[in-house]
């Protein structure tokens, strides 16, 4: 075995000691640089580990402990998941710099180290949630994540955002219980756990036309509880809340990277599991797509009459996971490849808007209300541009991401078999009202200069973030090709 | 239909405390009630894998008198996944109930209501 194969759970391991160690450590500034080397480390790490696996062409399950399948632990990797992890551990890193300055503003001296405790514990989650071979391991990482995504929100320690987590929280806790529950059942009709195996049975239970129902109700419930993690219209409600109060930094991780944890592993769990046979025999994708097209149309409609820039940002992130859920919901594997390259291109594209305009309003005493970052663009040319770039590739401009992924779901819809029109009508109309909301707000920072707005201090780390990030997305909307390529060749290895 | 039910009970009963709890975490406005239901939702769950887990007339797979033979044994996995859940769900209410604890010293109160409405007062 290479020793490439065991830089995923290294990396696991790597971001989740760090944790441990970070509860006791002391010094805020050693924290967060720390944190910040860890989420580069596994970065470097799982960049290294695609090359060998995209060389390699296969995927492989890797045990842990002594005890083989079916009694052991396992994760699963491929092409799919070493670019997921690689991109999920360099926007994290991203995010980290870029909300650097107003992390240290927003958050207690003290209690700096327990935030990037729970930065890094987000970043081992993400990292299981992609990798994990075995359902249990994927609800306690569920939990894992769920508390350190709501302790994100709450660092900031302010009335609004006691109030965000604690709805975020049940209505995390809500989905969690919904996927524990499937889990349980699933385990009850097939005895297993591990994903290789659960797979046999649920063929072999499906072969024979029993447990049908039983198999129905576990895919609508893990649908739903993860749908639910994930902001699937019509559980979007917490969202905005809690993207939109928490500061910079947590505001792109949770937007950029954490509710696209769980739609991983809803599609890993359709792939690998059920069979994109199954889900269709039942119809959960009509509903998948229904629900998407909705969080679609009534997520841009919100941001539309929002004047909080954050909070329209949070929005729009409903909408764009719309897009995702509508991919899922094509039901064919050219729709999946597309909703896993719109999560790619989302993970770059909404932290660069977020740590943006972070920076913008950093001019005008961090007033994120539309109004207030009126002409803010001038203090801080370099944050106008990234918001520029971040909402083009919204609005599906050619050379960004966000058209790619357009393109790919437009292309997606064209081979499936039905739903040709509702997708292009949905796509079409949605970049319309993504383009009257980004559009105006661009404007909006471009206009005339505000007399009291002051020049923007120099932030080194900011900067970079910016300019790494929005390199990101222009080699997704360049490039997307090879990508295009390296995620289905990731979906027929699953 | 009645041995369906008999044969069922714990299945039947984890359901009816599932959807109790989940309802009213969903429906009801007091924080502390919602931490509760959530235990229930949870603990439902456990019900069922711990009733699944069973099989009558055996026991827990713990070596006594040297009888290694699996079938006088029943599969401790379960057990071992209802006791996971009992760890998430643990450190889970622990974090919410600092949260409430922290709402409350804000707003001076637990109902969600109450809150958003001092938090609407306060012009936050």
């Amino acid at each position: 075995m290479p020793f490439a194969w065991n830089l995923p759970y290294l990396s696991v391991f790597l971001a989740m000691v760090t944790a441990i160690l970070l509860s006791v450590l002391p010094g805020a500034k050693k924290a967060y640089w720390l944190t910040v080397g860890v989420s580069a480390a596994v970065t470097i790490m799982s960049l290294v580990f695609l090359v060998f696996i995209v060389r390699a062409d296969a995927s492989y399950a890797f045990t842990m402990g002594k005890f083989p399948a079916p009694f052991g632990n396992e994760i699963k990797f491929g092409p799919l998941q070493g670019l997921f992890a690689s991109v999920f551990a360099a926007v994290m890193c991203l995010s980290l710099l870029g909300g650097r300055e107003e992390l240290f503003e927003d958050v207690d001296e003290k209690k700096m180290g327990l935030a990037c405790v729970m930065f890094n514990m987000i970043l081992a989650s993400l990292l299981v949630l992609t990798y994990t071979n075995d359902a249990f391991t994927a609800y306690v990482f569920i939990e894992i994540s769920t508390i350190a995504a709501c302790a994100l929100v709450m660092i900031k320690d302010s009335g609004p955002t006691l109030v965000a987590t604690i709805r975020y929280l049940f209505m995390s806790l809500l989905g969690s219980g919904l996927f524990l529950f499937s889990v349980i059942l699933l385990y009850a009709i097939t005895g297993h756990l591990l994903m290789p195996q659960l797979t046999g049975s649920v063929a072999k239970l499906m072969a024979d036309g029993s447990y049908a129902k039983v198999i129905a109700l576990i895919l609508a419930m893990m649908t739903a509880g993860l749908g639910v993690k994930s902001a699937m219209f019509p559980f979007h409600r917490w969202l905005p809340d809690a993207h939109g109060t928490a500061t910079t930094t947590s505001s792109a991780v949770l937007s950029g990277l954490v509710v696209k944890g769980y739609a991983v592993l809803l599609m890993t769990m359709y792939c690998r599991v059920f069979t994109l046979d199954t889900v269709r025999s039942f119809h959960i994708h009509d509903a998948v797509f229904a629900l998407g097209f909705c969080g679609m149309i009534l997520g841009s409609v919100m941001a539309l009459r929002e004047t909080h820039a954050k909070r329209m940002l949070a929005y729009s992130s409903v909408a764009q996971l719309g897009y995702v859920f509508m991919g899922i919901g094509l039901g064919t594997p050219a729709g999946i490849a597309a909703a896993c390259f719109q999560i790619l291109a989302h993970a770059f594209t909404k932290p660069l808007l977020f740590v943006s305009v972070g920076r913008l309003a950093s001019a005008v005493g961090h007033d994120k209300q539309l109004r207030a970052l009126r002409g803010t663009a001038w203090s801080c040319p370099l944050a106008g541009l990234g918001f520029g770039i971040g909402a083009l590739s919204m609005m599906g401009i050619p050379l960004f991401g966000g058209f790619a992924a357009k393109v790919n779901f437009s292309t997606a819809s064209i081979f499936g078999d039905e739903k040709i029109a509702l997708t292009l009508f949905v796509l079409a109309l949605s970049s319309i009202l993504n383009a009257l909301y980004y559009l105006p707000a661009v404007i909006n920072i471009w206009s005339d200069r505000r007399p009291d707005a002051v020049k923007a201090e120099k932030d080194v780390t900011a900067t970079a973030a910016i300019i790494l990030l929005a390199c990101g997305v222009l080699f997704l909307g360049l490039r997307f090709t090879p990508v295009m390529d390296l995620i289905v060749r990731g979906l027929e290895l699953m | 239909m009645l041995s369906l039910i008999i044969d069922n009970r714990f299945a039947i009963a984890a359901v009816i405390l599932f959807v109790t709890g989940f309802a009213n975490m969903m429906l009801h406005p007091n924080l502390i009630k919602k931490v509760v239901s959530f235990n229930i939702m949870d603990s439902a769950t456990f019900l069922l894998l711990a009733s699944r887990g069973m099989i009558a007339g055996r026991t827990a797979a713990i070596l006594t008198d040297g009888g290694a033979d699996p079938s006088r044994y029943v599969n401790p996995i379960p057990a071992g996944l209802v006791l996971t859940g009992i760890v998430v769900s643990v450190s889970v209410s622990a974090f919410s109930l600092a949260l409430i604890q922290r709402l409350y010293d804000a707003y001076g109160s637990v109902d969600l209501r109450d809150i958003l409405e001092a938090m609407k007062k306060k012009g936050e």
